[in-house]
């Protein structure tokens, strides 16, 4: 299993052709209180960059995008009512999709861990 | 002492005197404080040299403010009030004095501002929840807003949240033809913006089977018809296009709910419960719609939350949609509603219950259905014969004679084509108008019909499986308030919970809350102003046509346009339409394809929301770390876009409050590169009588009459927006499909068409800027502005060592108004300025703009109304509560849990058991002395935010329900 992040402050875990989609924690701080998660249909097709859902606060609304190309498999229904899950345990629980790779070639484009810790440094 | 002469005594100036709110010496005191001597000296350094434009304003009579209201009356006296049979979605309504007197002439309601701040709104959202209800329930939907601008502008937004929501992937949009005229004029414009194709058709017969995203059918129809729906849903829904209703809510209480035959969205106007026609507007439309679709709902929506004690408190919910924070992927563009309309339209059916609205409904089917009887009987054939209170007469040939004959008989009659005519009946109709309009069908026979007798003999013309039994408003609400001395009670225990002008200043950034004459106030509930049809033909409205033209030529001569157009009911329909007007009048030059709207970082967000529904692409300009437009990427940016730029907004004096010296230059790029520039005239109170846009390189802008010209705020609406426009773009001006000459420069040829229901969008109330400005006369308006800029420089200077200013011009002044940075005192002391905003309300302030147009700080705008006994008020007030940051800072005070995070202080705290705060009361409820004599008492604590927005609840819950679940 390994864990990449986006520029975007997404984060996905893939495990064999799996990849788990969320926000990162970082971002999550960013937003605040989070109160609403709008998720992608489940067998929706997505490119990589592609807006896959919303993600709100009282004041701010943010666009999730997919880290990666591939079939959407499975989402998080537990959000619809516990959207604060998104706050409490961003990078766990708080998951937002499952998708189904369709080239993993493309997670060399996304950053590993310490790589977007040092990015999320620079954003201050 | 010297002997004062007889101009003098007369005193023909004194309004000048009374609106502005510091005196002369105060201005002289003032000007030292700011170190400067003159008031010139102080426009030299803030407006600059090359946008001056020093000519008095041609605005100039020897009226006083008494002569004003003589003169005013004598051009009321013009138009003639006719009976109104037209309908078409305006009718006449009885006002219940009750609600005249304690809501629209009320300063406590009409002077108050949107409810952001919801800890001092409970009042207004009270009332605009009890709208919210009334519409769900007579609707028979799941969820209602607070009200948008008029019908057809809900009929557009439905037609755009239908596209965002339907399965479809369809671009057609079908209208069933029985539609209002003027909505389906206003469909027609923004379809075009969205690239839409409008079907027009028999929704019964002709409907698709397929490649619709949206159904919109009106019930009953334009003409009368109440026919089922169900037929049309069923088959809409079936090609996963959304069943849209323009409904009535009269009709509605005693017609089936579109909501019971499957709608998903319900729209129409709630003017005749108690609002009067006013020649067009203004009046609040209802949104209805499913609770799914909540997130994609446009217009403000009052939803409950609970305080910081766990009570219920409201507040406006699910605010993520809006253009404030969406920008350009908002729901919709619209801020300013129809606020103070739609608190009239609740409280009409608080008073009235549900056994009065369906009195009052039942009077105005029955006179309908005498008057339709009697005219069989004389021979004439109806068309429909199911209907509610709106009749087709098939008169082959005849309608214009008829309808001529009417009016002798001073009754305006609907002429639907030369064979048919349409009678409305409404609740002022009375017996005699019956017997009168009988006799213009048939002079002799008519005297032969006995009212009392069809009384007796009509029988119920609407289906038993279209009527609702009375099954709406059912809240204890709506049955608490029916004595005249409840309901004064009732309205009266509201408005006390809100912050009003007739309170305290309002300084919010941006919004302009300046003093509403009471003078100006008055005209528009004359009944010569209030009870006009909008499409009464011209000879009857003499008088609003020459209140339009003088309006609109001392508009042009404040700006520098050259031409007005009225019709936009709110600044946000201005841009809208400003931006229609700029991509018409290229296409006319052969560059249709020209779509790029520039937009600089700092711009209002409801900029990008309105360059979207006019179709176009926006393009996002940086801006400097003086919150100006960055020139170098402005021109990297058109070069960039030669090819498709169309138009740049820019917003003037900008949104950080400051004259940018690069404006001509900055209007000079996007001219050569080949697009127009739109100004955002938000912010003109900063210039009336210093400078004129239309002068300085701006080719159209849209003016804020309820922020420049003093038209109130009404707690969130209603709002004017004309848009003034350079000759070259005057023909393209919006007009209207029933009433010629709204644009008498198109000369023919097309414009973009009607952005509003009404021709002159919201009539009734431009009496109150005319007023304004003609008291005001030329040097008047200029002293203003410079008052304005000068209260804005002062409370700048004097707050500048508390909290440091941001923004300032090249000599360190500031426009009308300056933004204070909150960042460095969170940064030591954990204090936000929301703690700030809160705690203001204990001293009895509604708080500066909070994190407009950057994040953590207050932008402050006193306007030239608030005296300098006031400004002192705020600014120690502001000062003081530095001074309790301090104690934070020092650690004197705990960091989360002191006078300022707790903050504002309820008083049902007063009585807890133990007061177990580290603080005393006395300096909870009152930190200054002066609060022992007047105090505001919040009704709420702090409101949670969070909370509400993850529980939705935005209709009237039974309060020990809700406060069960919070627990």
């Amino acid at each position: 299993m390994t864990t990449k992040y986006s520029e975007d402050h997404e984060w996905i875990t893939v495990d064999g052709d799996i990849g788990t989609v969320g926000i990162t924690d970082f971002a999550q701080q960013q937003l605040g209180d989070v109160v609403f998660v709008e998720l992608p249909e489940v067998g929706a097709t997505l490119d990589a960059g592609d807006e896959a859902g919303v993600v709100e606060s009282v004041k701010a609304a943010s666009e999730i995008y997919s880290p990666v190309t591939g079939e959407v498999t499975e989402t998080n229904g537990d959000l619809e009512d516990k959207p604060d899950t998104v706050n409490t345990d961003a990078e766990g629980d708080g998951w937002f999709f499952k998708i189904k790779l369709s080239d993993s070639a493309e997670l060399d484009d996304l950053m590993d861990a310490a790589a977007y810790k040092e990015f999320c440094a620079e954003q201050g | 002492m010297t002997r004062e002469t007889l101009e003098q005594l007369e005193a023909r100036d004194d309004f000048i005197r009374r609106h502005i709110g510091p005196t002369d010496a105060d201005i002289q005191k003032m000007l030292s404080a700011i170190g400067l001597g003159s008031m010139d000296e102080l426009i030299d350094k803030t407006v600059p040299r090359s946008i001056r434009d020093d000519r008095p304003l041609a605005i100039d009579n020897v009226k006083t403010e008494r002569g004003t209201l003589d003169y005013l009356r004598e051009m009321a006296n013009r138009n003639k009030v006719f009976t109104t049979m037209i309908g078409m979605g305006y009718y006449g309504t009885k006002t219940p004095s009750v609600i005249l007197r304690n809501v629209l002439e009320h300063a406590g309601w009409y002077t108050a501002y949107t409810p952001y701040q919801a800890e001092i709104s409970q009042g207004r959202m009270e009332a605009l929840m009890n709208y919210q209800q009334m519409v769900v329930d007579l609707t028979g939907m799941e969820l209602a807003n607070a009200s948008l601008l008029d019908e057809g502008t809900a009929a557009a937004e439905a037609m755009a949240m239908a596209h965002r929501v339907s399965k479809s992937k369809s671009d057609r949009f079908f209208v069933g033809e029985d539609i209002h005229p003027q909505t389906l004029a206003v469909l027609q414009t923004r379809a075009k913006a969205f690239g839409f194709e409008l079907v027009v058709g028999n929704a019964f017969e002709e409907l698709p089977e397929d490649d619709l995203f949206g159904v919109l059918v009106q019930y009953p129809g334009s003409c009368g018809a109440v026919r089922d729906l169900k037929p049309v849903i069923d088959k809409a829904q079936g090609m996963k296009a959304l069943a849209v209703v323009a409904s009535d809510l009269m009709a509605l209480c005693l017609l089936k709910p579109p909501g019971e035959m499957g709608a998903d969205i319900v729209i129409g106007s709630s003017q005749r419960f108690g609002v009067p026609m006013g020649y067009g507007g203004p009046h609040a439309a209802f949104f209805a719609t499913r609770d799914e679709y909540r997130r994609q709902t446009p217009g403000r929506i009052i939803g409950y939350s609970i305080d910081s004690q766990g009570r219920p408190a409201l507040r406006m919910a699910l605010q993520t949609r809006e253009q404030h924070i969406r920008r350009e992927k908002a729901t919709s563009n619209i801020c300013t509603s129809q606020v103070l309309l739609a608190v009239m339209a609740g409280f009409y059916a608080v008073y009235h219950g549900p056994d009065g609205l369906r009195r009052i409904a039942g009077k105005i089917h029955r006179m309908a259905q005498i008057t339709a009887e009697g005219l069989r009987r004389l021979g004439f054939e109806i068309v429909h014969d199911s209907f509610f209170d709106t009749i087709m007469v098939h008169v082959p040939g005849q309608a214009g004679r008829i309808a001529a004959h009417a009016r002798e008989r001073e009754i305006n009659l609907r002429v639907i084509d030369a064979d048919h005519l349409g009678i409305s009946m409404d609740e002022t109709t009375r017996r005699r108008n019956v017997a009168t309009l009988w006799s213009v069908f048939a002079t002799k026979a008519a005297e032969q019909l006995d009212i009392v007798q069809l009384d007796t003999e009509v029988e119920e013309n609407i289906p038993a499986s279209l009527r609702r039994p009375m099954d709406y408003l059912e809240h204890p609400v709506f049955h608490r308030y029916h004595s005249e001395t409840e309901m004064m009670r009732y309205m009266r225990k509201l408005v006390s919970k809100d912050i009003a002008l007739n309170r305290a200043m309002i300084p919010l950034g941006s919004c302009t809350m300046k003093l509403n004459p009471a003078s100006s106030m008055i005209p528009i509930t004359w009944r010569e102003f209030a009870h006009m049809h909008p499409f009464a033909p011209l000879d009857q409205t003499q008088g609003y046509q020459q209140l339009f033209e003088e309006l609109e030529d001392m508009l042009c001569e404040a700006t520098g346009f050259d031409s007005i157009s009225l019709q936009p009911n709110a600044g946000s329909q201005g841009e809208y339409s400003g931006l229609l007007t700029i991509r018409k009048y290229l296409d006319s030059k052969g560059q249709g394809e020209r779509d790029v709207c520039l937009i600089p970082a700092s711009a209002h967000g409801t900029n990008p929301a309105s360059a979207v529904m006019a179709g176009m692409r926006v393009v996002v300009v940086d801006c400097d770390d003086h919150g100006n437009i960055d020139v170098e990427d402005l021109k990297a940016r058109a070069a960039e876009h030669a090819d498709s730029l169309a138009a740049l907004m820019v917003t003037y004096p900008s949104t950080h409050g400051v004259f940018e010296e690069a404006i001509i230059d900055i209007c000079d790029i996007v001219h050569e590169h080949g697009g127009q520039v739109y100004m955002d005239g938000a912010n003109m109170n900063a210039m009336v009588g210093l400078a004129r846009p239309g002068k300085f390189g701006p080719d159209v802008a849209h003016l804020n009459l309820h922020k420049t010209f003093a038209i109130p705020h009404g707690g969130g609406g209603p709002g004017v927006g004309p848009i003034g426009v350079k000759t070259h773009l005057a023909p393209f001006l919006p007009d209207h499909s029933l009433i010629e000459g709204v644009n008498p420069a198109s000369g023919g040829r097309e414009t973009i068409g009607a952005v509003a229901s009404a021709p002159w969008g919201s009539a009734s109330i431009l009496p109150i800027s005319w007023s304004y400005m003609f008291m005001m006369k030329g040097h008047g308006l200029r002293k203003a502005t410079e008052v304005a800029i000068l209260n804005a420089n002062y409370m700048a200077k004097r707050l500048d060592p508390y909290y440091p200013v941001l923004y300032t011009g090249k000599d360190g002044f500031v426009a009308h108004e300056c933004i204070v940075d909150l960042r460095p005192v969170k940064e030591s002391s954990g204090i936000s300025n929301e703690d700030v905003a809160k705690r203001l309300i204990d001293y009895g302030f509604h708080a500066p703009t909070m994190s407009f147009p950057v994040a953590d700080t207050l932008m402050i705008e006193p306007t030239e109304s608030e005296s300098l006994y006031e400004i002192d008020r705020l600014c120690d007030a502001l000062i003081q509560i530095r001074e309790e940051i301090a104690a934070v800072e020092k650690g004197e005070v705990d960091r989360e849990n002191n006078v300022l995070t707790n903050a504002p202080h309820p008083h049902h705290l007063l009585f807890d058991q133990e007061w177990d705060k580290p603080y005393t009361r006395e300096l909870a409820f009152f930190p200054i002395p002066e609060l022992h004599e007047d105090k505001y008492w919040p009704p709420v604590g702090r409101v949670d935010n969070v909370y509400g927005d993850r529980h939705l609840v935005c209709i009237c819950p039974p309060i020990d329900s809700y406060r069960e679940a919070a627990e």
